[in-house]
């Protein structure tokens, strides 16, 4: 008796210390901070991707960007415009209230009103039908075959807790009032917010119950965004943080060196290139007056030649790049992104093609880039005058803070002759890529949003229009690279390379990073 | 004085008015606010709506006239990046500024006034040389070096104190300090030498080159003739009469800490108004912007005052009645 009580005592005890020492905080910061715990709120990968630990949505993404059931568990295609999804049983939110049907068309009708950034998400949809508790139909106006592809960010809210508490709408600045779902969040998700001060501090703990069964062995997480790249660094060397990102990729090799700590890099979705204004009949900011350089071929092709994206990637970016054939990740477009070569480097053919265009001296021309949004934005825009100096292009460099250059450069304000952006489509497919870079620019329906340029074949359009609604996957790969070979052919962009990831962290800490740098908690495992 | 005192606080009202003004002329440069509030993926018709709804497409004239009117009332909007009114904002982010900005003051004054002392009276001393050096490095590297100097070597080489943030603070009724918990006071100190060094330097060559010229002077010698101690002709009368100017730089440089601690709390992520500041100019967050500019204002003039107010303390002469003051002119 005696012995089995000892035993007990023991056992005890060592299940309180086991308890003790499972005791894992992940302390972890990025150079800003989620704007808002609304989901709904802004459309934006850090933000989405911290709320990604919070909330869930009907599909969600796993390591490598495949697309799992999450509160469905399965859906169909029942008719060509008629989606179904049986939803998950047995799912609670963070207050204990039941996830049901309800709750998905709520969040429909909460993406779709004013202050929503999210309607991208149901861009096609045009109703969404309760069946029953737990089956809902998603409506929309054509075949879609790529509606659930946005959907891993689309993240579901709780009815019952935003009628409580007066956040039925979305966050909307314009209404000059504070929103509750700002600053507070009940979503189904893996972790709980505990507390959280905007800029400051956000501490997570994880939900007891939570449907999937946790993979990390963590019991509280602190975000704390840190702006300054240095101070970032030095918090992680001196052990105050476990984990950070980006690394800034000067401070890689000092990561690196410590002991403790290590650099991981891998590539990340996002394709940094060049455009060109094809639209207006004279260039701005250009020494050549009454004609635009940038409406024949032969000039965009010598730009391409005369770039020299190896160098690119060894001196600006220190081997954190892949120099990009096409406007996508290659990752994200298998089947046919092998068959895409980029132009060689060849000043010289470079020269010959811009006298044959009439520029045998060449001429005078404006870059605008950004100076605080890309990995080394301002440096490659750098290299790439003094590349193009060489073969007889003098270009003027306007680098500028985000801020001031995108409300330069974009749509209506145009103000702009060349510069340099950077794209990840949303939704992981080719069809965004070319519905907003490629297709000429249509405000009423939102097409060619981002093509500043202008590039407009009616060929593409075509393409663009027959590839949203086709649902034979070979076909519609088939028709992808048939507009990828147009644009790739007509230079109606210049591709410079995906810009790479790079996190850092103490290498006892295992995480999965996910190549559209979000960080998803849930897989992280302290030693 | 209370006159005196009324009068000064309705200029102020004017001050920040016009700060206001020239705040508002400079924001049609900064940027577009929309940019930042929405996704890249977001159309141009919900843009055009959002502006049209925020008001920024009226004339800037119109624009500041409706913040102004607003403001008088204590309305200082709502915040576009962290959407919340900027007022609960400032009020929740000016405990961690104003500590950190006194503790610089504090300790740029009283290191900075016996270095002073100190380098006055040995001017040739080995120490008042290295004194001297050490305050032309102050005076002469830029506030983030020095910042990432001390994290680089407190923080990542001696581990012994924290390279960001504010520690845990505690709630003294709706005022967050980080005084009372170790980790707060810790996180305190590299950015409050890093903040304090400037004036440190500033008030170390001032009480220096004031004590000089005051020991130069007839009464000093005459109060040497009646045989005071060497103390109590240092302190007593020479200290004493350079610490008019001391009082005015320190006081006016106070504004100028709580200012420039934008760059010292990005250098330190400390979570106070200046970093607020910063990533509002970033975000073009107009309406924290203006708010801080003027709040910014309104604390240079509080201060100017009370340094006025303090000359009437130390300096019995501007005691006199101004009538007869503004005779000897």
């Amino acid at each position: 008796m005696k012995k089995t009580l000892t035993a007990l005592t023991l056992a005890a005890a060592t299940v309180l210390t086991a308890q003790a020492v499972e005791a894992k905080t992940l302390k972890w910061a990025f150079q800003g901070d989620a704007q808002s715990l609304d989901p709904q709120s802004l459309n934006e990968t850090f933000t989405l991707g911290l709320l990604g630990n919070i909330f869930e949505g009907l599909v969600r993404r796993g390591p490598d960007l495949a697309i799992q059931p999450a509160l469905a568990t399965s859906w169909k295609i029942v008719e060509p415009k008629r989606w179904r999804f049986n939803l998950r049983k047995n799912v609670k939110f963070h207050n204990g209230n039941a996830f049901t049907a309800d709750d998905v068309v709520f969040t429909y009708q909460r993406t779709m009103k004013p202050g929503s950034d999210v309607k991208t998400r149901m861009a096609t949809v045009k109703d969404v039908i309760k069946v029953d508790d737990h089956t809902v139909d998603f409506i929309t106006e054509v075949p879609n075959p790529i509606l659930i592809a946005e959907w891993a960010t689309w993240y579901i809210m709780d009815k019952e807790w935003s009628e409580a508490n007066n956040a039925v709408d979305p966050t909307d600045i314009g209404s000059g009032k504070e929103n509750y779902a700002t600053r507070h969040a009940n979503g189904t998700g893996p972790f709980m917010v505990k507390s959280r001060e905007t800029d400051v501090k956000t501490v997570m703990v994880p939900f007891a119950g939570w449907w999937d069964k946790p993979k990390h062995n963590l019991t509280e997480i602190i975000m704390t965004p840190i702006g300054s790249d240095a101070t970032r660094v030095a918090a992680l060397l001196s052990g105050e943080i476990d984990m950070m990102y980006p690394v800034p990729v000067q401070d890689m090799k000092r990561i690196n060196s410590n002991p403790d700590t290590e650099v991981l890099a891998g590539p990340e979705l996002r394709t940094i290139f060049l455009g060109f204004d094809q639209e207006r009949d004279e260039l701005m900011y250009s020494s050549v007056k009454g004609k635009n350089p940038f409406k024949d071929l032969r000039v965009r092709q010598a730009i391409y030649h005369g770039i020299n994206i190896d160098a690119i990637k060894r001196k600006v970016m220190r081997g954190l790049s892949t120099p990009s054939a096409i406007m996508i990740s290659p990752k994200l477009f298998a089947a046919h992104a092998g068959e895409f070569k980029r132009f060689d480097y060849n000043p010289e053919g470079a020269k010959k093609l811009l006298a044959d265009a009439g520029y045998p001296d060449g001429f005078q021309v404006q870059l605008d880039c950004p100076n605080n949004r890309y990995v080394n934005d301002e440096l490659i825009c750098k290299t790439v005058v003094q590349m193009l100096a060489k073969i007889g292009i003098k270009v003027d460099l306007l680098a500028q803070p985000k801020a001031q250059f995108f409300a330069k450069i974009l749509r209506p304000k145009r103000d702009m002759s060349m510069y340099l952006l950077g794209w990840t489509p949303g939704s992981f497919d080719s069809w965004n890529v070319l519905f907003n870079l490629h297709g000429t620019p249509n405000k009423d329906s939102g097409r060619g949003k981002f093509n500043v340029g202008g590039y407009s074949n009616a060929k593409v359009d075509a393409l663009v229009d027959k590839i949203l609604v086709e649902t034979d996957t070979a076909k519609r790969d088939a028709m992808i690279r048939d507009a990828y070979k147009m644009t790739t052919d007509e230079v109606a962009h210049l591709p410079l390379h995906q810009q790479g990831l790079a996190w850092g962290k103490k290498k006892s800490v295992d995480l999965v990073q996910r190549a559209d740098n979000q960080f998803m908690m849930y897989y992280v495992n302290m030693n | 004085m209370v006159a005196f005192i009324i009068r000064r606080l309705l200029q102020s009202l004017i001050v920040m008015f016009v700060v206001a003004l020239v705040a508002f002329t400079l924001f049609q440069f900064v940027g577009d606010p929309i940019n930042q509030l929405v996704g890249v993926e977001t159309g141009l018709k919900e843009r055009e709506e959002l502006r049209q709804r925020l008001g920024l497409n009226d004339p800037w004239i119109v624009q500041f006239w409706r913040f102004a009117l607003n403001a008088v009332q204590g309305d200082f909007g709502i915040s576009y990046q962290h959407k919340r009114p900027v007022t609960d904002l400032i009020v929740n982010r000016m405990p961690a500024t104003l500590e950190l900005s006194l503790i610089s003051a504090l300790f740029s004054l009283f290191v900075g006034v016996p270095m002073g002392v100190y380098t006055g009276l040995n001017r040739n001393g080995f120490l008042s040389k290295i004194f001297m050096t050490v305050s032309l490095v102050g005076i002469s590297l830029p506030t983030f070096l020095i910042g990432i100097l001390l994290i680089f070597v407190f923080s990542v080489q001696l581990g012994v104190l924290p390279s960001f943030g504010r520690g845990e603070a505690v709630l003294v009724g709706s005022w967050s300090t980080g005084l009372l918990t170790s980790s707060g006071i810790k996180a305190l100190i590299l950015p409050a030498i890093t903040l304090g060094l400037f004036q440190l330097t500033l008030i170390m060559r001032l009480v220096r080159s004031e004590m000089l010229e005051v020991l130069r002077t007839d009464y000093i010698k005459f109060a040497r003739a009646r045989g005071l101690s060497n103390s109590a002709v240092h302190f007593g009368h020479a200290l004493k009469n350079t610490l008019v100017p001391v009082i005015t730089i320190t006081g006016l440089q106070l504004g100028s800490i709580i200012a420039f601690a934008i760059i010292t709390e990005t250098v330190f992520q400390w979570p106070g108004m200046g970093l607020m500041f910063l990533q509002a100019i970033q975000n073009v967050d107009i309406p924290i912007m203006a708010a801080y500019l003027i709040l910014i204002a309104f604390f240079f003039v509080v201060i100017n005052l009370i340094v006025d107010i303090l000359y009437y303390v130390v300096d019995p002469r501007l005691r006199i009645d101004p009538s007869a003051a503004h005779g000897h002119g």
